[in-house]
């Protein structure tokens, strides 16, 4: 297998009658975290949607390692974590029992790993809460330590630092830092800036249309 | 080659990680534990189909005639019907919850098989109505003037055609998970392929009911439901990825 790349290629998306993506291109090596920006509508969303393969773009293609997604889907996602704008979460089921369901079917995971994963994001105090009594910042940081837990070299994120106070914020930068220090790489679609150290990090703005 | 390299340099250790993965009989298990968990979380959704059953089946001597001869010439009809419908009534619920939240788009996103767990959460519903069907209708038989030796033949009818109804109300529940009020839809698109289930059942039922071998119209269920476990994990899968685009 070759060094963790991801490359767009030339990719245009239609929604409906809207021409979302005209021909966008972008590559990410290890190490490196490509944020999204634009305005409401400019397809920063779509663009997520598109690289993890739930959109079919009408032209353009994808690379994982060089490798067209598309030829291997299952074996990119079980590279890959994506987090949408809302935390994947059952609203009946306790944090950690989500997190035992949400990524137990993706990896074997052991109760220390939880514990500790759960502790990063500063939830060992109400990880045996039902979510739906939790914030919307609270159910946002269980949705980190599902990424966190999944342990994966490409995070794709939308939006990853909404509802989160300063300090969760700072949280999100720290672990992208850290992700990114280990040769991660992340693409991320962003409104306010993330916190994280500017020299890993690359834009690419997506146009109104 | 940079430092930035260090996941794939890292690949010796990402191997055994794969092989870490838990086998995909290990993740159906997880996912049959999870529904099944979770619909205990949500007793009243869980009691509803049910409770249906119960109500229509002791309706009928109330509204057409107590006389007991009279109904167990009907008993099988009403037993069917009633099982179809509330059958029905807990489908909707089937994917629509976890599409709405995202833990489904998360699944598919897994990179395991998704046709595995849709199967799982397919036998999760058929646990949690298709079962206590089964187990209800022989009571809701003997309140139909039901002889007692019909009753294994009546459990075993409606037990299997149960496992179709949650197989063929599976796609038909993928199809319209992304739709905000899919009740009526839903009904539209399975009700028709159900019918041979209808068919079949009620036969099987009527035969009981008289004391004679229902063992022909029990086969054509099995049949079925052999059909429906090969085509209908597969077609549901398909209907998933469609709306999750």
């Amino acid at each position: 297998m070759s060094e963790a790349t991801l490359e767009g290629e030339k990719i245009h998306l239609w929604r409906g009658e809207r021409h979302v993506l005209r021909g966008v291109s972008f590559r990410v090596t290890g190490g490196e975290c490509l944020q999204l920006t634009g305005p409401n509508g400019a397809g920063k969303t779509s663009l997520l949607r598109t690289i993890c393969g739930l959109s079919y773009p009408e032209a353009g293609a994808i690379h994982w390692r060089g490798e067209d997604v598309r030829r291997d889907l299952p074996a990119f996602h079980a590279e890959m974590a994506y987090l949408g704008h809302e935390p994947p979460l059952k609203m009946e089921f306790t944090a950690r029992e989500n997190l035992t369901y949400w990524i137990g079917v993706r990896r074997r995971l052991t109760r220390a790993e939880l514990d500790q994963k759960l502790e990063r994001v500063g939830g060992e105090r109400w990880a045996d809460r039902p979510v739906h009594t939790l914030s919307a910042g609270q159910k946002r940081r269980v949705a980190l330590a599902g990424l966190l837990l999944m342990n994966v070299p490409l995070w794709l994120l939308d939006e990853p630092t909404t509802h989160l106070d300063v300090d969760g914020q700072r949280l999100v930068g720290t672990l992208l830092d850290e992700h990114l220090a280990g040769g991660g790489l992340a693409v991320a679609a962003v409104h306010h800036a993330l916190m994280m150290s500017e020299r890993t990090l690359r834009s690419l703005e997506l146009g109104v249309v | 080659m940079s430092e930035v390299s260090a996941w794939s340099a890292a690949l010796p250790a990402a191997v055994p990680e794969r092989r870490a993965a838990p086998s995909a009989l290990a993740v159906a298990r997880l996912m049959l534990e999870r529904d099944l968990r979770l619909a205990f979380r949500k007793a009243s959704q869980l009691i509803q189909p049910l409770a249906f059953f119960v109500i229509v089946t002791t309706l009928f001597p109330l509204a057409v005639t107590p006389s007991l001869p009279e109904l167990r010439r009907i008993a099988p009809g009403v037993v069917w019907a009633a099982a179809l419908l509330s059958s029905l009534l807990a489908l909707e619920f089937l994917f629509r919850d976890d599409a709405q939240d995202g833990t489904l788009e998360q699944f598919a996103l897994s990179g395991r098989a998704l046709t595995g767990l849709l199967v799982a959460k397919t036998a999760a519903h058929w646990l949690l109505t298709g079962l206590p069907l089964a187990l209800m209708a022989p009571i809701a038989g003997a309140a139909l003037g039901v002889p007692q030796a019909a009753m294994p033949g009546i459990l075993a009818s409606v037990g299997l055609g149960t496992v179709t109804l949650s197989l063929i109300g599976a796609v038909g529940a993928a199809l319209t998970m992304g739709l905000r009020r899919s009740g009526a839809l839903l009904s539209l698109l399975t009700l028709p392929l159900v019918i041979p289930v209808l068919i079949f059942g009620a036969r099987a039922t009527q035969l009981a009911i008289k004391g004679e071998s229902y063992s022909a119209p029990l086969l054509l269920l099995a049949a079925l439901a052999v059909l429906a476990t090969t085509l209908a994990p597969l077609a549901a899968t398909a209907a998933v990825h469609i709306n999750l685009e």
